[in-house]
C-alpha cells in the first residue's frame, strides 16, 4: 500500500527552547509518501513541536529536516487542536481563506470551496457563522479549509481531542475515507491509542523529558478499514502493542 | 449557543424589563422628592429650581438653547470623526512595528493625562482666528486616546492559531492586517468608539467654557456661562439637561451601531443567559 518513497527525513533533530526545555532530542524519522503516521505520547513529549517544525512554524536547534520534493512542502496543510476559525467570517469565507491568501481567482476559489465543503458534508452550511455550529462541525470546517488548497501533505495536531466519542468515530471514518481516495501523506497527533491504530499505517510512540521517539509500530492492515476491523482480534492486538510501548514511555 | 431573552418578546413589551423600569422608577422618585422639597422649603429658583420649572424654561428658551446646542453638536461630531480616523490611522501605524509602537504610545498617554482645561487656553490663543477649529482641537485631544488604546490592544490580541495559519499560507503583512488584525480589533475599536463619543462632548463643553466666546455661533456651554452670570439658574439647568441628554443619545447611538456591526459575527455580542 505504501511504496516507500520518502517525502521528508529528519536527522538527529534537537529542539531546545529559550527557557532550556528540551522539546526534542536526537529525533530520526523518515516519512514515506501516502503514509498515515500517528504520534502518540504523554503531553509535553514534543508532538506539537515536531509538527510545527515540519510545517515551518518553528526551527530546529540542531540536526536537519530534508524535503525530497519541494512541492510537498508548498502543498502542506495544518489542522490545529482548536478549529481556529475566524468568528467574523462565514463557513464559506473561512474555507476560502487559504485560496484568498494565495490570490486564486474568485470564481475558481468559489468552485473549490463548494467541492471541499461537499467532501466534509457541510454544503448546506456555507452561510453559517462558526458560533452557529457544533464542535464537530467546526472541526469539519477546519479540515475543509486545510483541504481547500489540495494538499499532498496533511498535519493534524490532536484535531478530535475535544470531541465526544461518537463524533470522533464519525470524523475518523470520514477522514480515512478521504485519505483512501486522496492518498495524502498524513502526520496525525493524538493521545488516543484506539484512534491511532484504527487510522494509521504507522504509529510512533514518544516519551517526554526529553522528547524522543521510542517505538515505531507498523499497522499492517490494508484499507478500506471498516467497523469490522475495529472489532477484530488483530485490532486489539495492535492496540495492546501500542499500549505496552506507551506505558514504557510513561515510566521512562 | 446564545439566546437573546428579549428577542422572544415583541413591541413595547420588550422594554418592560428590570433594566428599564428600575432606573425610570428611581428617576421619578428623585424628581418628585426634588420638586416637593423645593416647594415645601420655599427655596428660591436662583438657588435650586424645581424640575417642572426647568422643563418649562427648556421649552420657553428652546429657540435660544437649541441653536447653541447645535453648535456644540457640530464641534463634537467634528472632533469625534477626526479622533476616529486619526486614532485608527495611528493605531494601524503603531501595529506595523514594535519600534513605532514603543516610540509613539508614551505620547498618546501624555496627551491623555494632560488636563484639557489647562491646555485649552493655549490652543484658543494659538487658533484665535478660528475658534471653531480651536474647540474641535481641544475635544479631539480628549476623544483620541480611547480609540488608540482600544484599537492597539485589539490589533495585538490575535488568536495564536490563526496567526500561525496566516504564516503557514505565506500571508503578506497587508493581508494579515486586512483579513486578521483589523477584524480581530473591531470589537475593541467599537467599545473605544463608545467611550470616545462621550469624551468628545465633554471636551467640547470644557473648551467652550474656557473659550467663553459669544457671537452668533456660540455653543451650549457659553449659554450656560451667560445664564450663570445673569442668575438665570433655571436656564442653566435646562442647558445642563440638554447636554446630558445629548451625551446619553451619543452613547445609545454608538451602542446601537456597535450591536448592528457585531451582531452577525462576533462572539463578543453573543448574549449568554
Ligand atoms: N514556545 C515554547 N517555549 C518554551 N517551551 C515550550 C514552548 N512550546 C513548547 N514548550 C515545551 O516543550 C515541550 C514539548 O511541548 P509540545 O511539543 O507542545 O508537547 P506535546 O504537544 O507533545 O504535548 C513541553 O515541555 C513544553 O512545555
Ligand atoms: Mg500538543
Amino acid at each position: 500500500m505504501t511504496n516507500d518513497q520518502p517525502v521528508i527525513s529528519l536527522h538527529d533533530v534537537n529542539k531546545v527552547f529559550e527557557n532550556g526545555t528540551i522539546a526534542l532530542e536526537n529525533l530520526n524519522l523518515t516519512v514515506n509518501r501516502s503514509e498515515f503516521i500517528s504520534f502518540v505520547g504523554p503531553s509535553g513529549c514534543g508532538k506539537s513541536t515536531l509538527l510545527r517544525i515540519i510545517a515551518g512554524l518553528s526551527n530546529v536547534s540542531s540536526g536537519t529536516l530534508d524535503w525530497y520534493d519541494l512541492s510537498d512542502r508548498q502543498n502542506l496543510a495544518f489542522v490545529f487542536q482548536e478549529p481556529a476559525l475566524m468568528p467574523w467570517s462565514t463557513v464559506r469565507d473561512n474555507v476560502k481563506l487559504p485560496l484568498r491568501l494565495a490570490k486564486i481567482p474568485q470564481k475558481e476559489a468559489e468552485k473549490t470551496v463548494d467541492r471541499t465543503l461537499q467532501l466534509v458534508g457541510l454544503e448546506n452550511f456555507k452561510r453559517a457563522y462558526p458560533r452557529q455550529l457544533s464542535g464537530g462541525m467546526k472541526m469539519r470546517v477546519s479540515i475543509a479549509r486545510a483541504l481547500s488548497t489540495n494538499p499532498t501533505m496533511l498535519l493534524l495536531d490532536e484535531p478530535f481531542g475535544a470531541l465526544d466519542d461518537i463524533t470522533r468515530n464519525k470524523l475518523n471514518d470520514d477522514l480515512l475515507e478521504l485519505w483512501s481516495q486522496q492518498r495524502w501523506t498524513v502526520l496525525f497527533v493524538t493521545h488516543n491509542i484506539y484512534e491511532a491504530v484504527y487510522l494509521s499505517t504507522r504509529v510512533i510512540i514518544m516519551a517526554a523529558r526529553p522528547g524522543r521517539a521510542i517505538a515505531d509500530i507498523k499497522i499492517d492492515v490494508p484499507s478500506p478499514r471498516t467497523e469490522e476491523f475495529r472489532r477484530s482480534f488483530v485490532y486489539s492486538e495492535y492496540c495492546q502493542q501500542v499500549a505496552d510501548a506507551l506505558s514504557k514511555a510513561m515510566s521512562s | 449557543m446564545g439566546t437573546n431573552k428579549t428577542r422572544a418578546n415583541f413591541g413595547w413589551q420588550r422594554w418592560l424589563t428590570i433594566d428599564t423600569i428600575a432606573p425610570i422608577a428611581v428617576g421619578l422618585l428623585v424628581l418628585t422628592v426634588w420638586e416637593v422639597s423645593v416647594r415645601v422649603t420655599n427655596t428660591p429658583a436662583y438657588i435650586l429650581p424645581t424640575p417642572s420649572l426647568i422643563l418649562t424654561t427648556l421649552i420657553r428658551d428652546w429657540g435660544i438653547l437649541f441653536p447653541a446646542l447645535f453648535t456644540t453638536i457640530k464641534i463634537t461630531i467634528a472632533a469625534f470623526m477626526t479622533a476616529v480616523f486619526s486614532g485608527l490611522l495611528i493605531s494601524v501605524l503603531m501595529a506595523q512595528s514594535k519600534w513605532i509602537e514603543k516610540s509613539l504610545y508614551p505620547y498618546a498617554i501624555v496627551l491623555q493625562t494632560t488636563p484639557i482645561a489647562a491646555i485649552a487656553p493655549l490652543i484658543i490663543i494659538w487658533l484665535r482666528n478660528n475658534t471653531f477649529a480651536a474647540l474641535v482641537l481641544c475635544a479631539w485631544i480628549v476623544a483620541l486616546f480611547p480609540i488608540i488604546s482600544n484599537t492597539t490592544f485589539g490589533l495585538n490580541s490575535i488568536d495564536a492559531n490563526l496567526r500561525d495559519l496566516f504564516r503557514l499560507y505565506g500571508a503578506s503583512r497587508w493581508q494579515t492586517l486586512l483579513y486578521l488584525r483589523l477584524p480581530s480589533a473591531l470589537p475593541y475599536f467599537l467599545s473605544g468608539l463608545r467611550i470616545s463619543g462621550g469624551l468628545a462632548l465633554i471636551g467640547a463643553v470644557v473648551a467652550e467654557f474656557v473659550a467663553g466666546t459669544g457671537g452668533a455661533n456660540s455653543g451650549i456651554a457659553y449659554q450656560m456661562l451667560i445664564a450663570g452670570y445673569n442668575l438665570q439658574i433655571p436656564r442653566m439647568f435646562a442647558a445642563l439637561v440638554m447636554i446630558t441628554g445629548l451625551g446619553i443619545l451619543i452613547f445609545v447611538a454608538l451602542s446601537a451601531l456597535s450591536d448592528a456591526i457585531l451582531g452577525d459575527w462576533h462572539e463578543s455580542s453573543v448574549k449568554r443567559d
